[in-house]
């Protein structure tokens, strides 16, 4: 979900990066030099994981999983994905420099929330509660950065309507699809190392 | 996985100092991004064509990387020039081209282009570790410099290992299809690459207090500015005022 450059104004593209700093600076702030390895290791795994392609009906998908990133790294989601985005304009020109803020800021922010409304629900309750939450962190986070890229694409210009409805639209099998597997993930995480998710 | 595909070479662009390219590679990228007169946009892709010319990239390497660029070209060209008209010209067919559909469809297919030219000349052309190390001259905070190098030393580290329990599911006869048992598998499999990446941070960094780290991470080659850069910034600043005169003088 990446928005090329030369598409927004620079109003747009100021207000992204702007945002996208001040989440950069609280992650950055919030995260001690011991976290600093566990949060790039674990953004270069997410980046790994997302050249997966998972098969969801005759199509394939790659997994976004900015939900499971937000579970794990909260706050540090920012950095993480300011990296990964800033490596893969430089590398593979996805993206680019100037649109750098907006689309980190379109990715983190809902992974964030995520982390701030449902992180609690995955380490508490019952068998089922965490597997709910995990489903709707996957799910709405990857919804949210779609509704936040549609927006951003509407800011260009009416002809983009189309456009912005298509990302929508697009994402509604994979938000199906990042739910499933992220709730799939937090119950494994529960098993296997709970800590992971921030449980005693 | 290789990814430093421009990074080694003998052109005049990879001996220069990446402070200077990045430098430059900001700059323009703000220019291009934020110009809108049609002279200055063909005039950049001339400018970012002679760059990549002048680095002597890979000519195969460079289209392939164009192309994915532009497949989100080819979106906007199937989705932006039309428009629903309310009475239709030919019945059934209620669409009709749309002139400045077009025009943005073009205005960004110039700059995504000219942008991602550049990008390729201008910063891939440095090892990604020198860029990191330009960014640490201009006072990039310590952390995130951290996070940006741990980040892209371990990602294939990382890739060789989900490779690794790639084929351990596939020896054991695994098929992906759209079923649950396939999304359980991935979403395992996922669980496993971050349980064992978590694992191998906390040693990193244990490794790094044995070894005395005390938040400073350490550059141990050194950048010498050279009079062949200070050239390359007078030459690029000379070419971004031109593009800007031209822009000026087409509004």
């Amino acid at each position: 979900m990446h928005i090329s450059e030369g598409v927004l104004g620079g109003v747009v593209l100021a207000a992204g990066a702007g945002l996208s700093l001040a989440g950069v600076a609280v992650g950055l702030k919030k995260l001690d030099y011991g976290q600093m390895p566990k949060v790039a290791i674990l953004a270069a795994a997410f980046f790994v994981a997302s050249l997966v392609s998972v098969p969801i009906g005759p199509a394939k998908a790659h997994l976004v999983l900015n939900g499971l990133l937000g579970l794990l790294l909260g706050w540090g989601a920012f950095p993480a994905l300011l990296v990964a985005l800033a490596l893969q304009a430089v590398l593979f020109q996805f993206g680019g420099l100037t649109t750098l803020g907006v689309n980190t800021f379109n990715m983190a922010l809902p992974a964030v929330l995520c982390y701030l409304v449902l992180g609690g629900l995955t380490r508490n309750g019952g068998q089922r509660m965490p597997l709910l939450a995990g489903f709707l962190a996957g799910s709405l986070s990857v919804g949210g950065s779609a509704l936040l890229v549609a927006a951003t694409l509407y800011t260009a210009g009416q002809e983009f309507l189309t456009m912005a409805h298509l990302v929508v639209v697009a994402h509604l099998p994979v938000m199906v699809l990042e739910g499933v597997i992220t709730a799939a993930t937090v119950g494994f995480l529960r098993r296997v190392r709970p800590a992971m998710l921030g449980m005693a | 996985m290789h990814l430093e595909t421009f990074a080694h070479g003998h052109s005049p662009l990879h001996r220069l100092d990446p402070r200077a390219k990045l430098a430059a590679a900001i700059g323009y990228s703000l220019l291009v991004a934020l110009g809108h007169d049609w002279a200055m946009l063909w005039a950049a892709l001339g400018v970012s064509l002679a760059a990549v010319l002048t680095a002597r990239l890979r000519p195969w390497e460079v289209l392939k990387r164009l192309l994915a660029v532009n497949t989100f070209m080819a979106m906007l060209w199937v989705l932006l020039p039309w428009q629903v008209v309310e009475a239709p010209a030919w019945p059934g067919l209620g669409l009709a081209l749309n002139t400045h559909g077009v025009e943005l469809a073009l205005v960004i297919t110039l700059k995504g282009n000219a942008l991602a030219l550049a990008l390729m000349a201008l910063v891939a052309t440095s090892p990604i570790n020198q860029v990191f190390h330009a960014l640490a001259h201009w006072r990039t905070p310590q952390k995130l410099l951290q996070i940006f190098f741990f980040f892209y030393r371990y990602l294939h580290v990382l890739h060789r290992e989900y490779h690794r329990l790639d084929w351990g599911m596939r020896v054991r006869g695994f098929v992906p299809g759209s079923n649950w048992h396939t999304y359980r598998t991935y979403a395992h499999l996922l669980g496993m690459l971050l349980v064992r990446s978590y694992d191998r941070a906390e040693r990193v960094y244990q490794a790094m207090l044995c070894r005395g780290f005390h938040g400073t991470y350490w550059v141990l080659d050194h950048f010498a500015w050279q009079r062949r850069d200070g050239i390359f910034c007078g030459l690029w600043a000379g070419v971004l005022l031109l593009l800007l005169l031209l822009g000026r003088a087409g509004l």
